[in-house]
């Protein structure tokens, strides 16, 4: 039976109705209707479903959606405004972290996570962040190329701002 | 159905009245996206609780909460400096959403023989604190552990805290796995060294193996060859070949039981080893897993 919830996503409150064992990934999709987080293996293993939960990177399929009620949840589509790129998604541009597309809203979360927590990371950190996001296409170096350039960027345009 | 626990009390009456509790969901709900077991009917989410976050150093001990995540347990200067072994164990499970979401009672709950914590609170000595509607009691990590996905609580029983002891002055710890790659992995082979010295001899000592028994537990004939040594690479390598010769590890997709077997005695010897560095001040790097795969021999 579907019970009533409200799912504050991307910084908008949003009504819906699911089911109580539907998976954050799942409510986000099928019933917020945004589908930039993907379903991988389903299994927490590949990290495709990412999103943020108060600031701090989750396996939405493996999340139940009830348990996100009263908590920010941030989905790629809220990483930059509606038409616009970060500046995480234009290096990864930039800098050939995209091939199939597939891993990338996941990718741009464990990031963006990332460079809050730590805003000039070694290339050791970066590659230990991005542990749980699996990639079968770019090899990762122009992933991890594009977050050392978003970070070193950072540093120069606002030394103070970091560390 | 699943109720959110906005009490404890609220918590324990859903688990009397049949329901399970899930706090990070990162074993509870992959199982059941696996298909090795589906998600319990009736749950109770008990992820709000605050007065089950706490952290806190009291009486010689580190009072945790069941909700004090992996995270936050890497990231302790306590327990960096202190409980060293949980540190390292902390800081290699899964990846980073798995440790911000993963919790400790829940880790303890899922006893899985290849848990990267269980070994650390086990040498540690730690105990728990199952509380039900009726009652509260105490039990050791060692007798909670009952088998592989088997304690020894009732089903309506909540594990509410874990009391870790602060080993003394002079002590040091390390836990170590064998590991295929460096994150999301799950222990082939662990061993937890916990060593105190008096000048220059073991005064006490706890090891324990990890995935090579149906329980995590500690190894008294391993224990009783480095105690009373001086720690040198005679006694390490006996206390280590005692470690493999306690193992009674399956064969599965991961390694066989003879490969498992073989490379407890080389895991249990770098364990102790980083453990006697630490306990004389020396420094090994938290986590221990990838600096001594490359490091020590």
């Amino acid at each position: 039976m579907k019970v009533d919830a409200t799912l504050n996503v991307n910084g908008v409150d949003v009504p819906v109705e699911i089911e109580p064992h539907w998976s954050l990934l799942r409510a986000v999709r099928d019933a917020v209707g945004l589908t930039g987080a993907k379903e991988g293996c389903d299994d927490s293993e590949c990290g495709a479903c990412m999103m943020l939960l108060d600031g701090e990177p989750v396996n939405s399929c493996s999340y139940l959606a009830l348990q996100a009620q009263g908590r920010r949840i941030t989905t790629v589509e809220g990483l930059a405004a509606p038409g616009e790129l970060s500046e995480l998604q234009r290096a990864f541009l930039e800098h050939g972290g995209v091939q199939c597309g597939y891993c990338t809203p996941g990718m741009l979360i464990s990031a963006t996570a990332l460079l809050e927590r730590s805003p000039q990371p070694s290339e050791e950190e970066v590659r230990i962040a991005l542990a749980g996001n699996l990639c079968r296409c770019t090899g990762y170096q122009g992933i991890v190329d594009a977050i050392l350039a978003v970070a070193r960027r950072r540093a120069v345009a606002a030394p103070d701002a970091v560390n | 159905m699943l109720t959110v626990a906005s009490s404890v009390e609220e918590a324990l009456a859903e688990l009397e009245a049949g329901a399970r509790a899930v706090a990070g969901g990162t074993d509870l709900v992959v199982a059941a996206r696996q298909g090795r077991s589906p998600l319990p009917e009736r749950l109770v989410a008990i992820h709000r609780l605050s007065e089950l976050s706490h952290m806190r150093e009291s009486d010689r001990a580190l009072e945790l909460g069941a909700l004090v995540s992996h995270r936050r347990l890497a990231e302790s200067a306590l327990v960096r400096e202190r409980l060293t072994a949980l540190a390292d164990a902390c800081a290699i499970v899964g990846s980073i959403a798995t440790r911000t979401n993963g919790t400790l009672g829940g880790n303890l709950m899922n006893a899985s023989p290849a848990m990267e914590t269980g070994g650390p609170l086990v040498c540690f000595g730690a105990t728990v604190t199952l509380r039900s509607a009726g009652r509260s009691r105490s039990l050791s990590v060692d007798e909670l552990l009952a088998g592989p996905g088997r304690t020894t609580a009732a089903p309506d029983e909540l594990l509410e805290s874990v009391s870790v002891p602060l080993p003394p002055p002079g002590s040091g710890s390390c836990y170590l796995r064998l590991e295929y790659r460096r994150q999301m992995e799950i222990a082939i082979v662990g061993a937890t060294a916990v060593v105190t010295l008096a000048g220059a001899r073991v005064a006490d000592a706890r090891l324990a193996i990890t995935a090579l028994a149906p329980t995590i537990r500690r190894v008294a004939a391993a224990e009783a060859a480095l105690v009373g040594s001086d720690g040198g690479s005679d006694a390490v390598a006996a206390a280590a070949r005692a470690l493999a010769d306690g193992s009674a590890p399956i064969s599965d997709v991961r390694g066989s039981a003879a490969y498992r077997q073989a490379m407890a005695a080389v895991i249990g010897r770098r364990a102790i080893e980083a453990a006697l560095a630490r306990a004389r001040g020396e420094h090994v790097p938290i986590p221990a897993s990838p600096a001594l795969h490359g490091g020590l021999r």
